[in-house]
């Protein structure tokens, strides 16, 4: 057992830490990371840049064979990226194009699907987003009503998705849509690629409890899309949603993005006098900082366990939900220890009063999202259980 | 990176495991909580038999010579099946300390024993006043001609009362810091003036009150420097609190496959329990604490194991796996229902040395502050 990363995979650290440390310079002023990027016109106008900075290096189709312009890179180098990114908070990466879609494609799409759709993503010129849920179908996906229809060499889709993270941004869409409700459930389904700018393609904003606008609905009126567009065979679908291989997902971004606030608050507690004392001597603030701590680097490890799982070939379900929901209860309880330190103040929106720009504040009301984007914590848990630890599955009606 | 065990590594956990199944069943355990020597002499033999006492001793002292880690593997093995006696005291608390500090001198004295068996060690640092930390040390040793006469009461001392040597941690200065002025002495515990009671506890570990009463100890069983000692303590303490981890990851992981294999047999409302889902989010969770407490465990013992700094590792880990252990073992009570709850079910065994564990080498709280100031608080 050995933890340590070769030379070579440390002098690549340390290039994507300069390249990092000196393109957030350019943020906009309380940026903090993630989500943001779909925000605000500065925020998307900041992350397109740094996209295609990334996209000029390559970094965003290292992971990619050579023949499509990447490096093969492997995944704990993926790893490494993604660590050091999260750390910096830097956004430039469409999670949509290049971590989903891209895999997807590299593994089920046709040469020519390829050809159109990859080189795009690698320069970060066209962004993505995902047409999966719908009203009606959460974490039941399967159950989607959306409907296309072949109609000569086009297929005519008809429905209602929603939060559809950043469609208001995205360039062109995936998506799910029932091409056989005769067959069973998961049997009749097919993925399309979507141009956003089709005729019949309607965005309505879905704005969240703190204000801001990162979901939507997206409605397909008599959308004509070409069948070339549909990636693998009709009724497939299902089967192409179900993880690719080969990019990395041990959630080792957000741990790392979770590392650098905490560091954040211990200045904050050092700095910051209440009764006369810095916050960092009170006795209870202090472990409950050093428990977070705790916590973060737990994640972390579970992120490399994650990644070496990928690394050796193998899926890593279970380790990959336990990342997924480890992370987002870490962060849900990590914006509420912000909001605590901060005292009264943690009620502050961003403004002049506002400790930190207000960033718990609204880190406290987009947390509990994350328990529920991108699968539930209870849907985690389930797979965890039946194909972790083999439990017999719950009988359905 | 390469975060897998060697195949030499997996053939030991396999082996170990085997042999603890077969030699050490929970009827042993049991026998062993109520018996007054609480270990068994003849599984003690044939651990020695395999080498097990000396497997990270080097091979110049009757060791196998192999790394922390295998010691971590075995340690697992050890905490998945509660092998009661004086394993971990002998070997992580005796052997790696004199190893550490010893003189080439005692070392060959100690060291060939141990690793074949012959000799049962412990070490006698905490006190009445129940903390790890340095000032904690009141137990003094005065010198006298050329010998130190030590005086005072040692509390929490594991498995002293069966001990051949104690390694015992006295005062022998008033520094300008707690750290300053502790000294370490080989103790033959058989010395006159040497007062040992078993405290009755909730492991039944055999935690012991060792008084020491004008005891005489030659100079030349000082280990280490006179008045230097706390740093010696202080890396046997590191190593310690790993490998207190990786019993309770074993323990945890063993509580963890009992409610599992529990939940798929036990049938209530016509079909196995495991199936419903509030029982498999248990089961999540548990699982879940104890695959990340293994993660962390092992980037611990390895940053151990390669002498890099790893303070700060160290507590992550032990903070994280103290309440992980709890955690499986409580849940692992609930999803056996009432039958967990009592003295003839195996699940609380585990229960009550969950609780023993944390309370070792600094409970989550303390864990916490040594993060805390890591962190820079």
């Amino acid at each position: 057992m050995d933890f340590k990363f070769t030379p070579e995979q440390e002098a690549l650290r340390k290039e994507f830490e300069d390249f990092f440390k000196e393109a957030m310079k350019e943020a906009p002023p309380g940026w903090v990371a993630g989500l943001e990027t779909m925000f605000s016109e500065e925020g998307w106008a900041f992350h397109r840049s740094l996209a295609r900075q990334l996209g000029k290096k390559g970094w965003l189709s290292r992971p990619w064979p050579k023949e499509y312009g990447g490096q093969a890179a492997s995944i704990i180098e993926q790893l490494i990226f993604n660590e050091v990114r999260g750390y910096y908070g830097a956004p430039g990466v469409d999670i949509f194009g290049v971590s989903m879609l891209a895999p997807t494609l590299l593994m089920w799409g046709t040469e020519e699907q390829k050809q159109q759709h990859l080189p795009p993503i690698a320069k970060a010129e066209i962004m993505w987003c995902q047409c999966w849920s719908e009203p009606n179908a959460g974490s039941d996906l399967a159950s989607l009503t959306t409907r296309a229809v072949k109609d000569g060499d086009e297929y005519v889709i008809n429905g209602q998705k929603t939060w559809t993270s950043g469609a208001h941004r995205a360039d062109w869409t995936f998506m799910l849509a029932r091409t056989d409700p005769e067959q069973p459930r998961h049997r009749g389904l097919s993925y399309f690629l979507v141009d956003m700018k089709t005729p019949g393609v309607t965005v309505r904003p879905l704005i969240s409890m703190e204000g801001s606008h990162l979901y939507n609905e997206v409605y397909f009126d008599d959308v004509r899309v070409p069948k070339q567009n549909m990636v693998a065979e009709e009724n497939r679908g299902w089967h192409v949603t179900l993880m690719t291989m080969n990019f990395e997902r041990s959630g080792v971004a957000g741990m790392m993005e979770a590392r650098r606030t905490l560091e954040e608050l211990v200045e904050f507690s050092k700095e910051t006098k209440r009764n006369g004392e810095p916050l960092a001597k009170d006795p209870f603030l202090r472990h409950r900082l050093a428990q977070m701590s705790i916590e973060i680097e737990v994640g972390r490890a579970l992120s490399y366990r994650v990644a070496w799982l990928q690394e050796k070939g193998e899926m890593a379900a279970a380790e990959a939900c336990a990342a997924k929901v480890y992370g987002s209860e870490l962060g849900q309880r990590l914006a509420d220890l912000g909001c605590q330190i901060m005292g009264l103040y943690g009620q502050v929106r961003r403004s002049k009063w506002a400790p930190l720009m207000g960033r718990f504040e609204s880190a406290y009301q987009l947390a509990p999202g994350m328990n529920i984007a991108a699968g539930t914590s209870e849907i985690m848990r389930n797979i965890i259980a039946i194909r972790g630890l083999e439990l017999p599955r719950e009988p359905r009606a | 990176m390469n975060l897998d065990f060697s195949e030499e590594q997996e053939m030991l956990r396999t082996s170990a495991r085997d042999f603890l199944t077969k030699e050490c069943p929970k009827t042993l355990v049991r026998e062993l909580e109520e018996d007054e020597k609480g270990y068994s002499p003849e599984l003690w033999r044939k651990m020695a038999e395999l080498g097990w006492m000396g497997l990270v001793l080097p091979e110049e002292y009757d060791g196998m010579g192999m790394e922390f880690m295998d010691l971590i593997v075995l340690l697992e093995e050890m905490g998945r099946n509660i092998l009661p006696g004086p394993f971990f005291c002998t070997v992580v608390l005796g052997g790696i300390t004199i190893l550490n500090a010893g003189t080439e001198e005692q070392k060959k004295e100690f060291l060939p024993k141990v690793a074949n068996g012959e000799m049962i060690l412990t070490m006698a640092l905490t006190e009445p006043s129940a903390t790890y930390e340095a000032s904690g040390v009141n137990t003094k040793a005065v010198a006298k001609d050329d010998a130190f006469v030590i005086n005072g009461t040692k509390l929490f001392v594991e498995n002293a009362h069966i001990a051949d040597y104690l390694i015992c941690v006295t005062r022998t200065s008033d520094g300008a810091s707690p750290e300053e002025g502790i000294t370490l002495f080989l103790v033959d515990a058989k010395s006159p003036g040497i007062k040992c009671e078993v405290m009755p506890t909730i492991g039944a570990d055999k935690l012991c009150e060792v008084v020491f009463k004008d005891v005489s100890v030659p100079r030349k069983n000082m280990l280490g420097e006179l008045d230097r000692g706390w740093p010696i303590v202080a890396r046997t303490l590191e190593q310690a609190t790993v490998a207190k981890c990786a019993e309770m990851i074993g323990g945890a992981q063993a509580a963890l496959e009992m409610s599992v294999a529990y939940a798929k047999e036990r049938v209530q409302y016509g079909r196995p329990i495991g199936s419903f889902q509030v029982i498999q989010h248990y089961c999540a969770n548990m699982w879940i604490n104890v695959d990340t407490g293994r993660n962390i465990l092992y980037e611990a013992a390895w940053r151990v194991g390669e002498g890099l700094p790893a303070s700060k590792d160290v507590a992550v880990a032990k903070g994280w796996i103290n309440e992980a252990y709890k955690f499986v073992a409580e849940r692992g009570v609930q999803c056996h229902g009432a039958i967990g709850t009592t003295r003839d079910h195996d699940m609380g065994l585990y229960y009550r040395r969950a609780k023993a564990a944390e309370l070792a080498f600094g409970d989550t709280d303390w864990q916490r502050e040594v993060v805390a100031r890591q962190i820079g608080l």
